[in-house]
């Protein structure tokens, strides 16, 4: 099994990779290899089986609403690529 | 015995008692590094003035009288993908290659606050997606028994640092087996806490649903000394476990009589290297003479185990990693001169560019596995798979305290021995990964040798009871000679450092 270049090319896309010709080449035969071997599971039997998202039974963990000191402006901003003044600085959009 | 070779709770005692300084220790530690690392590469960064500053802090402080921690004067390693303030977390990536957190993860402020010194950040599979340590974008790491084979992997800088003295102890990630794992390949001890039991708060995720945070130690009792500081509930991780933390240590009776221990026949099955498999019987064989009650088990849902770990992990990175955007931290593709690129152009260069093959395959797996049209049929499916997975250990857990299993099917392979053939190299977390699908503790111990290399046999037991994993680890251990042999390593001046040391900085400031 091997997915077809319209197929790497389509899941690179929705992953904003871009490959290269040899890339789309490569994963898709062993993405095609890897997800073969994954098809082991549908051997099972899963009919009225709970998915396991999460193994601790804790949901909606609520924390009190308080002012903490939040991290430094500049410390965040620092590991910025691009920056001016205090904003990331992107590529114009509109 | 050198200084560098001793244990973190041999060296704390003679801390305490005066008879070194932190300063020797730290000294110690770096004349090993210095003799060592070039053969080992194990780390991607050192601290080694900070290390010296802080360790003549902490001697002034104790000959002060003051108490200056569980850990005073103990250099740790850490997992480079456990954030540092003000000091570079690479993941091992060129993603991350300059990012320099803000904070603190929860583990780091913890063992710091115990008066650990941290010496440095250790090499890692890129953000822990391997099992060797060769996916490092940086440089490999060299196993410190044969400097031709893999530590294992991911942390195998954190593995081999400990086994060739280069750290006393060390902080690594496991998300399917990425302690345990390199452990067993390098003779130390490594340990998986239950899931939720250590705070994951400043662990860069890989896939968060089986992320845990753990100790590589030398012994079983550094394994419960560590424990013993980073266990506990943290506000800031969600997933982080309301549960009451008991004295680790105090499990390290060497009591074993009586423990039933299940043996996982399905792990001596198909694909396991002979000697790997009598060695570790040869270790169970001692857990029953020590007066466990051994009985073979079966583990129905075994062989579906790496299929659904290999759609649930890369879908969850999928997700974590599509944050490496190029925009607020991290890599970013440069622009062609004189033209100004759109957005979507900027993320996918920076992504192509920033990433390396093995994330980017595990990127491309978890997408597809979500995507529309797929999700039912690989995610959805792989998630009802694990329910199963996990009713297989609750039934084996009705009937026994702990079960046990080799910890990897083969010994230490060679360097580029597996790189072209993913889904062989993922087969290397066999015996490890059902764990961590079912958020359970285990620990691997060294349990002997074969053609000189290390082999380490695994300890599972039910969630939130590593006071009995220890127990039995420890008991073994101290019936056993392994966990005293150090590895040959003396360093070797026909070895040229690796492609990438040059990415070691040793002035930052934690």
């Amino acid at each position: 099994m091997k997915l077809s270049r319209k197929e790497v090319e389509h899941v690179a896309m929705l992953a904003r990779l871009a490959l290269t010709g040899e890339e789309i080449d490569r994963f898709g035969a062993q993405l095609g290899s890897i997800l073969a071997y994954a098809k082991k599971i549908n051997s099972i039997n899963t009919d009225g089986v709970e998915p396991t998202y999460h193994v601790l039974p804790i949901k909606n963990v609520w924390r009190k609403d308080e002012r903490r000191p939040p991290l430094a402006q500049d410390d965040i901003l620092g590991n910025a690529p691009r920056r001016e003044g205090n904003y990331f600085r992107v590529p114009r959009i509109l | 015995m050198e200084i560098c070779e001793f244990t973190a709770h041999q060296l704390a005692d003679l801390i305490r008692k005066g008879e070194v300084s932190s300063e020797e220790v730290s000294n110690a530690v770096f004349e090993r590094i210095d003799l060592v690392e070039n053969d080992v590469q194990a780390y991607v960064t050192l601290l080694r003035d900070n290390v010296l500053a802080e360790a003549r802090v902490l001697d002034s402080k104790m000959r002060e009288g003051k108490d200056a921690g569980r850990l005073a004067g103990i250099p740790v390693g850490l997992k480079d993908n456990l954030c540092t303030k003000g000091v570079r977390t690479t993941c091992s990536s060129r993603m991350l290659e300059n990012f320099i957190p803000p904070y603190n993860a929860a583990v780091v402020e913890k063992v710091h606050d115990q008066g650990a010194v941290i010496l440095g950040k250790l090499n890692m599979d890129e953000f822990a997606m391997g099992s060797s340590t060769e996916f490092s974008a940086f440089f490999p790491t060299r196993n410190p028994w044969d400097l031709s084979r893999v530590p294992g992997g991911s942390s195998g800088g954190a593995a081999a640092a400990v086994a060739a003295g280069e750290a006393i102890c060390a902080l690594g990630s496991d998300t399917g087996g990425s302690i345990r794992q390199p452990a067993s390949f390098c003779g130390i001890v490594g340990m998986k806490p239950t899931y939720g039991l250590v705070s994951r708060y400043g662990l860069v995720a890989f896939a968060s649903s089986l992320d845990q945070v753990g100790p590589l130690t030398r012994d079983v009792r550094d394994c419960a000394l560590l424990l013993n500081i980073i266990a506990g509930h943290d506000p800031l991780d969600s997933t982080s476990a309301p549960v009451k933390i008991p004295d680790y240590t105090s499990f390290l009776t060497g009591e074993i009589k009586g423990k039933r221990i299940g043996v996982l026949s399905e792990m001596f099955g198909e694909g396991i290297d002979p000697a790997v498999a009598e060695t570790v019987k040869k270790g169970i064989a001692k857990l029953e003479e020590l007066g466990a009650v051994v009985e073979e088990c079966s583990f129905p849902h075994a062989d579906y185990a790496v299929p659904v770990y290999y759609i649930i992990a890369p879908a969850e990175a999928s997700s974590n990693l599509a944050r490496f955007d190029g925009v607020r931290y991290g890599y970013r593709a440069g622009s062609e001169a004189g033209t100004e690129p759109d957005l979507l152009d900027l993320y996918m260069k920076t992504r192509s560019e920033g990433f390396g093959p093995e994330v980017k395959r595990r990127i491309m797996l978890g997408t597809y596995a979500l995507s529309s049209g797929y999700y039912d049929a690989y995610y959805l499916k792989a998630l009802q798979v694990r329910t199963l997975i996990r009713d297989d250990y609750r039934r084996l857990f009705r009937k026994f305290d702990l079960l046990v299993s080799p910890t990897a099917p083969s010994l230490p392979f060679p360097l580029e021995s597996e790189l072209d053939d993913p889904l062989a190299l993922y087969l290397a977390d066999i015996y490890t990964i059902p764990v961590n699908l079912a958020g359970l503790p285990a620990i691997s111990v060294p349990c002997g040798f074969a053609g000189g290399l290390p082999v380490g046999m695994q300890l599972i037991a039910p969630a939130f009871q590593e006071g009995e994993l220890l127990q039995a680890a420890h008991a073994f251990e101290q019936n056993t000679p392994y966990h005293e042999m150090r590895p040959p390593v003396q360093g070797d001046a026909s070895l040229k450092p690796a492609k990438g040391s040059e990415y070691r900085c040793p002035h930052m400031k934690l």
